[in-house]
């Protein structure tokens, strides 16, 4: 069992968790993911690694609430307890050598793209950072990425902060401008990722993506994440999570990542109702 | 008078037509009375031929005389001084290919049913027996044993016996390796499976699940933390693909990922948090018993149409007999002779089809098996929308990608000392399908034991 210390919200649907696991801690690095189950006879969920402290032994996780593990997930509080927590799974992001690098994060993705922000940042590369969000309320990490980063473009669908379109306009524009990054990593929903490729391959500028498909072990043993990357089959839980951007087949990852769409939606229904019942009667 | 009847008795089983609507168990056991009868039937020749048909070597006619004596308990205490795990064995070993294919009493007729004795046996002490394990005296020697699969239990229960301190760490969240995960509930209850676990915790074993060895800790920092000798019986856990186009169609799955969300998973289960797709015509790819339990899994998660399809004949089919047997009661349909060479996909990019074609047995190849060739024009599509790849697995690279020195062969198993099952690196033992590559759980119970031999040995010498 794995003690949440802390809880924070950061906006109606992400939450972020601080998780007492120290040997994690001991080993996570930006890039990698865990495993939990909230409950016993829960799902198995992977979640990326936002953080980690591995004096204190915590691991921070950020969720969005997608369906019906995160809803029961973020009826936890600290003090309480989660049934699993397995990690750290993947391969680390590789950050080595790179001296200009453009991160880009949409959404719940900035979880992942800030820790790995924050470690280009500390071995002295010079980082600009693209966050996009759908809309003003749903910013988050927005001051821990100013942190660490050398240059920094906020953008929201809506314009109601920052700069109103999609990241690619800026990425676009910087890179035309002449920024001559060795490397663009893109971490956000796989729609986002996808463009974010379209628009750096004209320019040949190499691009990591963070895949998060579906798996239920983690360790290479269901083959449930697996993506076609250059042609060949390859499973995000060990091969990755990253990959070359311009290699990989988005369109499949979409179609892979929504199969179990209808089952996903009634569970999440039914698990809300359930909460529903227990807060009225509280 | 031993009882000269040609046939076994048989084993008592759900109906066909009840079971393949739950995930009950098939095989229901002897009665005390079949069991009586049945272990008449056993000769007590003197060379014992049974007994070297058998990987951990049980004293079979030993055991078997014990039944006829009515003395169950005392059976047991044979089947258990040399099998860890006689309640799973009686379920789940190939007994036609091993112990049974040595009995004398097979030349003519059937062999004595020495594997349901042995499930009977088991199941009358853990229904029965009220004693609690003994605990043995401690020695101070740390063991550690990455996997609680067979193997991994295995060895863990005999060190644990003789004094040692050991922790046995698992990946998932629960022990049983694949005696859980892949092992379909319905061929083997996971409450016995979790009876045997929980005798070994009873010894003092101590069992450390969600942690992955290569990712959480390394083999290094095992010593580090002071354990002298480490066992690893990680399985074969990565599944095969054929590398024929539409593989990642949705639809599409691996044994394991079927099995592991049916049964690990339990979305068997109304209910159930884990999705797993109820499908209604499967094709099972694979010739073997995951194929088998993957095939029934289907059936009972409501498929109308489901097919073995394998590219040999049914009689190079690697599965237990009965297995088959079984699988053709519930309806399952068997397209022998039968190779898919694409998957086909609608405009959702879900499974619709597949192309097979057809085969013939030449000569015989490297695992002197008939080698089967195609068929010139015999494609044809099969209507499916579901189709499960059982094709074996190969071990898992986590470990050997992180630890210095231990040597792996082409296939990526660990090599080791036939005898010690130890590695290329001192104090370090494998055994099971890491050092096999996918095989039976009898086998990776036998590399246990062997190595828990060997590690008393050394750890006695050092």
């Amino acid at each position: 069992m794995f003690k949440i210390l802390k809880k924070q919200v950061l906006n109606p649907t992400v939450t972020r968790m601080e998780i007492e696991a120290p040997l994690v801690a001991r080993k996570a690095e930006p890039g990698q993911f865990i495993i939990l189950r909230v409950d016993e006879d829960g799902e198995r969920i992977p979640l990326t690694i936002a953080d980690f402290d591995r004096e204190a032994g915590t691991v921070s996780i950020i969720f969005q609430i997608v369906g019906a593990t995160t809803e029961k997930l973020n009826h936890k509080n600290p003090g309480d307890y989660l049934q699993d927590f397995v990690g750290p799974l993947g391969r680390a992001t590789e950050t080595e050598g790179l001296k200009k690098v453009a991160v880009v994060g949409g959404g719940v993705g900035c979880a992942i793209a800030y820790p790995v922000a924050k470690k280009l940042h500390e071995e002295g590369a010079e980082v600009h950072s693209i966050v996009g969000f759908r809309t003003k309320d749903l910013v988050i990490l927005e001051d821990e990425f100013r942190a660490v980063s050398d240059k920094m473009i906020m953008m929201t669908d809506d314009g109601s902060y920052g700069e109103k379109g999609v990241v690619t306009a800026p990425l676009k524009a910087l890179i035309e401008a002449g920024e001559n990054y060795d490397e663009v990593i893109a971490i956000g929903p796989v729609i986002m990722m996808k463009f974010v490729c379209a628009t750096t391959k004209p320019f040949g500028v190499k691009t990591i993506v963070s895949m998060n498909p579906i798996m239920i072990d983690g360790t290479g043993m269901c083959g449930g994440c697996r993506l076609t990357v250059g042609g060949e089959t390859k499973f995000a839980c060990v091969d990755g999570p990253d990959f070359d951007g311009h290699l990989v087949d988005f369109d499949e990852a979409m179609s892979r990542g929504a199969m179990y769409k209808e089952f996903e939606r009634h569970q999440y229904e039914e698990t809300c109702n359930l909460f529903k019942g227990v807060d009225k009667n509280a | 008078m031993p009882n000269m009847s040609l046939k076994k008795n048989e084993m008592p089983v759900q109906d066909p037509q009840v079971r393949r609507g739950n995930f009950d168990e098939v095989a229901l056991g002897y009665t005390l009375e079949q069991a009586l009868d049945e272990a008449e039937r056993c000769l007590h020749c003197k060379n014992k031929p049974c007994v070297s048909g058998c990987p951990v070597a049980i004293d079979i006619p030993g055991f078997i005389g014990k039944v006829k004596e009515k003395d169950f308990e005392g059976a047991y205490q044979i089947l258990s001084k040399d099998s860890s795990l006689p309640a799973v064995c009686g379920r789940v070993c190939p007994q036609e290919t091993q112990c049974e294919s040595k009995c004398v009493r097979g030349i003519k007729g059937e062999p004595v049913g020495i594997g349901r004795l042995e499930r009977f046996v088991a199941d009358y002490h853990m229904a029965h027996s009220t004693e609690p394990p003994v605990k043995p005296a401690p020695n101070g020697h740390k063991v550690a044993v990455v996997g609680a699969g067979p193997a991994g239990l295995t060895c863990a229960g005999d060190l644990a016996k003789a004094g040692y301190d050991v922790t046995i760490f698992e990946a998932l969240h629960l022990a049983g390796g694949v005696l859980v995960y892949g092992i379909p509930q319905f061929r083997l209850p996971k409450e016995i499976v979790q009876k045997e676990i929980d005798n070994l915790k009873a010894i003092g074993v101590t069992l450390d699940t969600d942690v992955v060895i290569g990712r959480t800790l390394t083999v290094d920092e095992l010593f580090e933390q002071g354990f002298e000798a480490i066992f690893i019986g990680s399985g074969a856990g990565l599944p095969r693909f054929m590398n024929i186009p539409g593989e990642n169609l949705k639809g599409v799955y691996s044994a394991n990922e079927f099995l592991t969300r049916t049964n690990l998973m339990k979305a068997y289960r109304e209910g159930s948090d884990t999705p797993i797709m109820h499908a209604q015509k499967v094709a099972v790819v694979g010739g073997g018993n995951v194929a088998m339990d993957a095939a029934r899994c289907a059936k009972r998660l409501g498929a109308k149409d489901v097919y073995i399809v394998y590219r040999r004949s049914e009689k190079e089919m690697p599965a237990r007999i009965e297995e088959v047997h079984h699988a053709k009661e519930e309806g399952i349909e068997f397209h022998v002779l039968t190779n898919p060479t694409a998957i086909l996909g609608d405009d959702n990019r879900m499974v619709k089809g597949m192309t097979c074609v057809q085969m013939e047995l030449g000569e015989p190849d490297a695992s002197g098996r008939r080698r089967p060739i195609v068929k010139e024009g015999s494609e044809f599509e099969l209507d499916v929308d579901c189709v499960i790849m059982a094709l074996g697995t190969s071990p898992n690279p986590l470990i050997r990608n992180t630890t210095k020195g231990l040597e792996t062969n082409k296939h990526g198993c660990f090599v080791v000392n036939e005898e010690t099952c130890q590695t290329s690196r001192e104090g370090v033992y494998a055994g099971g399908d890491a050092v096999t590559g996918a095989a039976t759980v009898i086998l990776a119970m036998g590399a246990g034991k062997q190595a828990a031999k060997a590690i008393d040995q050394y750890l006695k010498n050092k």
